[in-house]
């Protein structure tokens, strides 16, 4: 079958990639991209476990078909730290004990982040509900929360 | 599957009526998970937002014109639709996560057919209008004709939702939508209630609409309840009126989310209470818009 050329700007580097038009964001982005930070937990839209920001928004980019971002921008986790610096929530889930078997880290950031990119000092229910979408099965969501209140302390302050 | 992103409207209708196995989507999210679920992709996928009027919400003295595959989080983060339709908007709001708002839309939630469709009572309440296009150019059905059965439209093969309208809220009208999950967030609904309610100067009921979610094969608007409605206020007998009819509107199906009983129960709960803060709304917005 014939393979769709696609150009996009992903973590701030143009990206050009050749995929089959059935295949989702995500699968695009680890198998011809190479990021393998976004994952996928269900497939489904349920786990937010390959949340990644198009175009500035979250979405679930298990249920984008990969020709569709053609001419976007894309945010994976593999984006945030800066020149080797980790971003502030990074460091906050790193110090905060916020993950345990991970899978479910790069989403939680990038869903954060995008939280945080619209309102830098949100309540507790705030962040819980903007969260929603994101699926832990280890930590019991506490320290994630706590994690997403210090960074966004941290970056009120810088 | 091959993946086409028309820019026009006549484009995609011309594609869809070449090809008989296209299908239309906007964010995905019900199609995607249908397709993982085993149902058998179509040959061609047709994106429709990359159309200008399919992702475009704008208003003008007589009507809000809300493009079919817009993204329920720019209603959501619209001020002046909110405002305006704050049932409506919680509706919507309610679909999903953020990452799941950022990418449904309110066509895509009425065609899928889903009797849980969170949207469709609130646009049913409203009166909202569905502009559809076609090989022979465009038709207009109110959001109530649209969804035949679980899973069916009244829509042919080439047609597909451009826009809905919705007109102007008039004064003393308020509308609003309560639903019941078993969670806080991100469940589908056992029960859901839209209600509209248009206050007389005297402050009795002139206009009422309730429609229920999720307790029949498709959303149902409960006539019995609005007529006990109109022409009286909120009092004991009249609300206890509506809760009546609105179980008795109810033929739901028995699952692990709710018993029949159960949802026949807190569809009247519902109602009321969706009755009530439309109530609270119209007082509110005395004046004009
Ligand atoms: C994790 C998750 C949570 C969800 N939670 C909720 C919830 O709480 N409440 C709720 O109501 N739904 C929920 N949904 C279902 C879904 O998100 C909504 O129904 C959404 O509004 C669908 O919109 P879409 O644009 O993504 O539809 P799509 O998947 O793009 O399309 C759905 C169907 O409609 C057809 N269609 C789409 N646009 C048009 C059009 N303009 N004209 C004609 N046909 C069209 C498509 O062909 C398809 O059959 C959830 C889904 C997921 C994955
Ligand atoms: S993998 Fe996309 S939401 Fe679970
Ligand atoms: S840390 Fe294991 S799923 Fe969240």
């Amino acid at each position: 079958m014939a393979r769709t050329h696609i150009t996009t700007v992903v973590n701030g580097d143009e990206t050009e990639f050749l995929t089959e038009d059935s295949t989702s964001l995500l699968n695009a982005l680890r198998d011809e991209v190479g990021l393998t930070g976004a994952k996928e937990g269900c497939g489904t839209g349920d786990c937010g476990a390959c949340s990644v920001m198009v175009d500035d928004k979250v979405t679930c980019a298990c249920l984008v078909f990969a020709p569709e971002v053609d001419g976007s921008t894309i945010l994976t986790v593999e984006g945030l730290a800066d020149s080797g610096e980790l971003h502030p929530l990074q460091q906050c889930f790193l110090e905060g004990a916020a993950l345990q078997c991970g899978i479910c880290t790069p989403g939680f950031l990038i869903s954060a982040k995008a939280l945080l990119d619209k309102n830098p000092d949100p309540t507790e229910t705030e962040i819980r509900y903007a969260l929603a979408g994101n699926l832990c099965r280890c930590t019991g969501y506490d320290k994630i929360i706590r994690a997403v209140q210090e960074a966004a302390r941290e970056m009120r302050d810088q | 599957m091959k993946y086409v992103a028309p820019s026009s409207v006549e484009e995609a209708t011309s594609l869809l009526s070449s090809s008989p196995s296209a299908q239309v989507f906007a964010g995905a999210t019900d199609v995607v998970p249908q397709i993982r679920a085993g149902r058998p992709a179509p040959e061609v996928l047709v994106d429709l937002k990359k159309i200008e009027e399919l992702v475009s919400v704008a208003n003008d003295e007589d009507k809000w014109t809300v493009g079919a595959a817009t993204p329920t989080a720019n209603l959501t983060d619209d001020p002046a639709f909110s405002e305006e339709f704050p049932g409506l908007t919680e509706a919507a709001g309610l679909i999903g996560s953020d990452q799941i708002q950022n990418r449904s839309s309110l066509g895509g939630n009425l065609c899928n057919g889903s009797p849980a469709a969170d949207s469709v009572p609130a646009m049913v309440v409203n009166g909202a209008r569905a502009v559809v296009a076609g090989p022979n150019g465009t038709r207009v059905l109110d959001v109530a004709e649209v969804v035949t059965g679980p899973g069916q439209t009244s829509l042919d093969a080439d047609e597909f939702i451009v826009e809905f309208e919705i007109d102007r809220i008039p004064a003393r009208t308020g509308d609003a939508y309560l639903r019941m999950i078993p969670r806080t967030e991100m469940d589908i609904a056992v029960v859901g209630a839209g209600a509209r309610i248009t206050l007389a100067e005297d402050g009795s009921i002139e206009h009422a609409a309730l429609a229920l979610a999720a307790v029949a094969p498709t959303v149902v608007r409960v006539p019995e309840a609005e007529a006990a409605l109109v022409g009286n206020t909120a009092d004991d007998e009249t609300l206890s009126a509506v809760a009546d009819a609105a179980s008795e509107a109810c033929d739901p199906i028995d699952d692990k989310r709710g018993t029949v009983a159960y949802r026949r129960q807190v569809a009247g709960v519902l109602a009321k209470r969706a009755v009530l803060i439309a109530i609270e709304r119209a007082q509110q917005r005395n004046g004009t818009n």
